[in-house]
Formats: structure tokens, C-alpha cells, sequence
């Protein structure tokens, strides 16, 4: 092999350079986001509870909120039977946010540490109080 | 690389178990669904068989009264007030006759009629152009007639604008937010780069109530079943002359304009 042993030292060099963010974090744990249920609404639960339970509306949030998107807007069927058997109506800023009016704290906090950028603001309201439009 | 038959079946086999066996598996894996949970119409709703709407221009006098009908859906949902023209938005709005029933018209027509300010608002056509012009499905007719707009999947192609021969469909050139003076907090606004138009206030109906417009005109705007042939709007429709726009078009319209010629005119 021609120059082997300064295309193993360019490997060697590249591979430092690329795995750098990888050993220059190790061992700092970055917080991981606190979404909070401060609100009044929710404060005033006796038994706090989410439309479904709150493993599934941690890891699934996004797909109920297609559903109900689609089932309100597309078949006018705008009543959600949870899976507990109450009622709810469908709407992202009359049911969602009535409880969670802190949007900022709320949603906010987990999809920037994702770095997600759902667009529902764009034209769904968030309380105008804790969120500036 | 050379490869015998025995080699080639064994790689087929496997590539076979990895490739229907793997999605099946992550499917068993993922399935996170609620079961219990079902979808459901509001109780109290307003339903039909076939929505349309009567307006009786005669009863709506002067501007103050148009003005009070459009702000209303304005208001109710958050419809901007942009003063530029060209980036206008409306769901209702006004025209005079011989651009409302263009071709219908005379010079030497009843006065009162001729002169008269008409309401105009989406038609929610029987066979709506813009619904199979759209490619993406935003807009579609709900089995009730309704001509419904989804702004989540509007590209802003502005198909339906053009298919449109009543002009109902307003596209967002610009970000509405700032031209919406104090909003209602319970409906949503639209964003730039999609198309809006009148939705004939399916999440009223849903609540039991009137549109907007209806419940803002004072009698002079009915919106009922054309189905029901004891319904208000079937009433109207027996015992007054009604007009209806482009019908030779074949789209179907169903906002109805009773057009009363009142006094024999004022010529007469």
C-alpha cells in the first residue's frame, strides 16, 4: 500500500474529529425536560388524569392528536370515547389546553429538548396569558 | 463474485424471513393502540341530510346590517381584515345584482331589485369544482353536503380558486395573525400558503347552534335541511321566487336568494 501509514494517521485524525461530541459529552447527563402540570385547572383534579394514561400519552400523544384531527375535521365526529369510557370533546385548544394552559411550559419544553417543531401553532391559539401568540 | 443456484435460494430464503417476518414482529412489538377508545357525534348537534341556506335580501337594509352579518363571521372565526386587495380574505361578503346574477340582468329592470346588495358566501355545491380539482383532498364534501376545507393537508396549489366559478375561496398571501383584531380564542386562525373559505359553521351545528351569518341577520338568512320538505328552507323555497348562482353551470349551488319585487317598483 502507497502512504499507508498517513492515510491510517488522516483515519485515525478523522475519526477523532468525528466522534469528538460523542467523548466531549460523556459523562455530563443533560437534564432531561420537566413538562410541568402546574395549571389551575389541573391543580383543582382530585385524581389527575389525561384523556388516556399517561404512558400512552407520552409515547403517543402525536397519534391521538391525528386521530382526533381527522375524526373531528374529516368525519365531524367530534366526541372522543377514551379508553376509561368518558367524554371528551375533540379540540386541540378547548380540551387540550384548557387543562394544559401552559403551553410554554408544557408542550414547549419537551419538543424543543427533541427538537421537534410541530406546526399546529401556526394556527391553533395557546392561552394567550402564560403564551404570547 | 460468482454465486451457484443452492447459494442463491439459501440468501432468497433469508432476504423471505427478514423481510416478512421483520415488519410482523416490530408490528406485534409497536402496537400501542387503544382498543376501547371510539370516535363519536356530539349529542344536541345539528344534523341534515342535505345543508343549505335561503337568503331573503329584501330583509337585510343597508350597509350597518351587512356590516353586522360579516363581522360576525369574521369574528367567530377569526377571519383577518386585510386592507390590500389583492390579499384579501372572505368567507361572506356583498356584490350587486348584475355581478351576483350576471346575465340575468336588464337595463330597464325593477329598481329595487337591481339596486339591491346581495350577501355572497361558499355555495357548498352538489358538485363542488374545487373539491375535485383539489390533489391533495383538502377540500371535500361531507356526506351532509358540506363543503368542508382542511387546512392541514392545503398546499396552497389555489386549484380550487380558479375551479371555483363563484370566487368563495381566499388564499392566505400573507400571515393573517397581525390582521386579526381581537381573536376568538376558541377557534383556530389559518397560516400563510393555504386556502380558507366559509365552512357553514360545522362546529356551531355540532354545538346545536346557527351559523354565525344566520344568527347575526335576523331572520333574513335561513339555513336548514333541503331534504325536509317541512323544513324552513323548503318552505321559503315553496312559496317565494328564488334564485340561485350560475345553476347552468351544473355545479348545483345551495344558497338560494328570495328576490322579492316589492310595490311593483319604484318606476312603476
Amino acid at each position: 500500500m502507497y502512504n499507508g501509514g498517513k492515510i491510517f494517521i488522516g483515519i485515525i485524525v478523522f475519526l477523532g474529529i468525528v466522534t469528538f461530541p460523542l467523548y466531549y459529552n460523556l459523562g455530563r447527563a443533560d437534564t432531561p425536560p420537566k413538562p410541568s402540570l402546574n395549571t389551575p385547572v389541573i391543580n383543582q383534579m382530585k385524581v389527575k388524569h389525561c384523556v388516556e394514561p399517561k404512558a400512552f400519552m407520552r409515547a403517543d400523544h402525536m397519534q391521538l392528536l391525528m386521530q382526533w384531527r381527522d375524526s373531528a375535521l374529516r368525519d365531524g365526529e367530534r366526541v372522543y370515547i377514551s379508553s376509561t369510557g368518558e367524554r371528551y370533546d375533540i379540540s386541540l385548544q378547548n380540551t387540550c389546553l384548557h387543562c394544559h394552559a401552559n403551553k410554554a411550559k408544557f408542550c414547549d419544553r419537551c419538543h424543543i429538548y427533541m427538537a421537534v417543531h410541530p406546526y399546529c401553532w401556526s394556527c391553533h391559539f395557546a392561552p394567550e396569558k402564560e403564551n404570547k401568540l | 463474485m460468482s454465486m451457484d443456484r443452492r447459494e442463491f435460494m439459501k440468501i432468497a430464503a433469508l432476504s423471505a424471513v427478514f423481510g416478512v417476518g421483520g415488519p410482523l414482529l416490530m408490528g406485534k412489538l409497536g402496537a400501542r393502540n387503544l382498543e376501547a377508545s371510539e370516535f363519536g357525534l356530539t349529542p344536541g348537534g345539528k344534523r341534515a341530510k342535505r345543508w343549505a341556506m335561503v337568503i331573503d335580501v329584501s330583509k337585510i337594509k343597508g350597509p350597518a346590517d351587512y356590516a353586522r352579518i360579516t363581522r360576525a363571521c369574521r369574528k367567530a372565526h377569526n377571519v383577518p381584515v386585510i386592507p390590500d386587495p389583492k390579499h384579501e380574505v372572505m368567507w361572506i361578503w356583498t356584490d350587486d345584482y348584475e355581478h351576483v346574477f350576471e346575465g340575468t340582468d336588464n337595463p330597464y329592470m325593477e329598481a329595487n331589485v337591481k339596486d339591491q346588495t346581495f350577501l355572497l358566501m361558499c355555495n357548498h355545491c352538489d358538485h363542488p369544482a374545487c373539491v375535485r380539482v383539489c390533489p391533495t383532498k383538502a377540500t371535500f364534501k361531507r356526506p351532509d353536503g358540506i363543503v368542508m376545507q382542511d387546512y392541514h393537508r392545503c398546499i396552497g396549489c389555489r386549484f380550487c380558486m380558479a375551479a371555483c366559478p363563484y370566487g368563495s375561496r381566499s388564499f392566505n398571501w400573507v400571515d393573517p395573525r397581525p390582521y386579526i383584531k381581537d381573536p376568538n380564542p376558541t377557534y383556530p386562525t389559518r397560516m400563510i400558503g393555504v386556502v380558507e373559505k366559509c365552512t357553514f359553521c360545522v362546529e356551531r351545528l355540532d354545538q346545536g347552534l346557527d351559523p354565525a351569518c344566520v344568527l347575526a341577520s335576523n331572520g333574513a338568512m335561513v339555513s336548514g335541511d333541503l331534504m325536509d320538505p317541512n323544513g324552513p328552507v323548503r318552505k321559503l323555497l315553496a312559496s317565494n321566487f328564488t334564485l340561485r348562482r350560475k345553476p347552468d353551470l351544473g355545479t348545483s349551488p345551495n344558497v338560494y336568494y328570495v328576490i322579492a319585487v316589492i310595490g311593483g317598483g319604484k318606476n312603476a
